[in-house]
């Protein structure tokens, strides 16, 4: 964990230590932004590449995710990652899908 | 125990059924569909009053024509009505829902088109009318305590930041104003699948978490399988949805509860539109995502003011209720202003935390409940859709 500079606004939230995507919170988001991410849970930070242009609200792999394994977000499963994702990228629904219908 | 909370007063309208309204409308009500022209005829000749026109009230049947009538009686029997001119096509069910509503105590004078035509029941409508504006406009408001406040939320074109921003933020007035003796309205029954273990557990005992359960699955089995298509990928989450980064509906679900915070419980499950009788607390009705068919139903259930977190930037109003908008997305704040009542986008970038958005938005809750129009007031939104089960007869 690194110390973000004063007033150092976060580009990437993350809702739980168990996450393994965080939001992009800020616009116009480029591929290989040093990115200040913080989890809102316990205001702790870390620093992260992005790996794609990404846009504000849009969700970011936080590790390497295999397909076939399963999107965390508020501690919580979210769906079912349907292709490998470098971390730093960008999930949607190109790679991620619901479980329920 | 008293909280900083528990001297928070406003200025309210009380009603002769002790209900507090934070409005005084004089609305013109149409039972049916074919009735909204004579209604809109009697609201422009007599200003100060608002039709409420809708699409249905013909032919229905079974529990959508109770889901109708609940809707209607309702909506008239809200404390943020003063009074009420009904006017349908004939005169049973206009009779219906005009006894209906005279339940609160408050004037109700109904009107039938059959037999008579437009004119003569505009005609005599106008009169009618026209005497509640000269009595609605000479009461006063009074000084009325945080308790007897009805608020109700539904969040819409959701996005991420709903999730991190603004639905909690909704969810921290809840956990403050609820233990204060107000009563909440939740729902959206649709938007909880993926979180419905989390809800269920939110239950005040684990009997209401099985009714909800229940209630949920219903819904499941009953409604999506037995109608879906394909999936409900194209529906829920919505495109609107997608476009703001929300990617699966257990995603959009699980940033929905953040609604009802971190310690409130619900004490009970109501029908669509149906009123609460359990006392103070939170209550999950049965309701569309939707979100004119989701207001409109918690309206009719005897909610006073709505707070509608956004994302993307929903633009929804009610007729008779004031939906205060929030929206922690620093981009909708930027291209949607107008619509916006409560910016909590300090949150995302750390520099406002969930509490003290959380009073904000009480402050702004009480302000309005004081007069302040909302933005959907300013901008004359006033959806007012009818939930419709199944087809007519």
């Amino acid at each position: 964990m690194s110390n973000p500079a004063p007033n150092e606004i976060p580009h990437l939230l993350v809702h739980e230590e168990a996450d393994n995507v965080g939001v992009v919170v800020v616009e116009g988001l480029t591929a290989g932004t040093d990115m200040l991410c913080c989890i809102t849970h316990d205001n702790s930070t870390f620093r992260l590449t992005a790996g794609d242009d990404v846009p504000i609200g849009h969700k970011i792999a936080l590790t390497d995710l295999k397909d076939g394994g399963t999107a965390i977000k508020y501690g919580e499963d979210i769906g079912k990652i349907i292709a490998d994702i470098p971390r730093g990228a960008h999930v949607h629904t190109h790679n991620c899908k619901t479980k329920r219908w | 125990m008293a909280s900083k909370y528990s001297n928070v007063t406003f200025q309210g309208f009380r009603r002769e059924n002790g209900r507090v309204g934070v409005r005084n409308h004089v609305i013109i009500l149409p039972v049916d569909d074919i009735s909204n022209a004579a209604c809109e005829a009697v609201a422009n000749n007599v200003k100060g009053t608002m039709a409420i026109p809708h699409a249905y009230g013909r032919l229905q049947f079974g529990e959508d024509l109770e889901t109708h009538f609940r809707t209607i009686i309702g909506t008239g029997a809200n404390p943020n009505v003063h009074s009420v001119v009904v006017i349908g096509i004939e005169p049973e069910w206009t009779k219906r829902i005009a006894d209906g509503i005279r339940t609160t105590g408050k004037e109700v004078a109904e009107f039938s088109i059959e037999q008579k035509g437009d004119f003569e029941t505009i005609r005599a409508a106008s009169w009618a009318a026209k005497d509640f504006v000269h009595k609605a406009t000479e009461i006063q408001r009074e000084e009325c305590s945080i308790a007897e406040l009805w608020v109700s939320t539904k969040c819409g074109e959701s996005d991420t930041t709903t999730g991190l921003g603004s639905c909690p933020t909704v969810g921290n007035m809840y956990d403050k104003l609820l233990p204060e003796g107000i009563t909440g309205f939740f729902g959206e029954t649709s938007e909880i699948t993926g979180a419905e273990h989390i809800c269920q557990m939110r239950a005040i005992n684990e009997e209401v978490g099985e009714r909800w359960y229940k209630m949920w699955k219903a819904y499941q089995d009953d409604v999506i399988f037995a109608h879906q298509t394909d999936d409900l990928s194209d529906s829920q989450p919505t495109k609107g949805n997608i476009l703001g980064g929300l990617t699966t509906i257990e995603e959009k679900a699980l940033g929905n509860l953040e609604k009802i915070g971190r310690t409130s419980q619900y004490i009970d499950i109501l029908e669509p539109a149906e009123q609460p009788s359990s006392g103070d607390g939170l209550y999950f009705m049965d309701s569309s995502s939707a979100a004119a068919e989701c207001v409109t139903l918690m309206a009719a259930g005897g909610a006073v003011i709505h707070t509608f977190p956004t994302g993307q930037g929903n633009v929804v109003g009610n007729p008779i209720v004031p939906v205060i908008k929030i929206t922690a997305n620093p981009r909708t704040v930027r291209t949607m202003g107008e619509h916006v009542d409560v910016d909590v986008s300090g949150i995302l970038r750390r520099e406002q935390t969930i509490d003290e958005a959380g009073d904000e938005l009480i402050d702004m809750i009480r302000r309005t409940a004081n007069g302040r129009n909302t933005a959907a007031e300013a901008l004359g939104h006033r959806e007012f859709s009818m939930t419709k089960l199944y087809r007519s007869a």
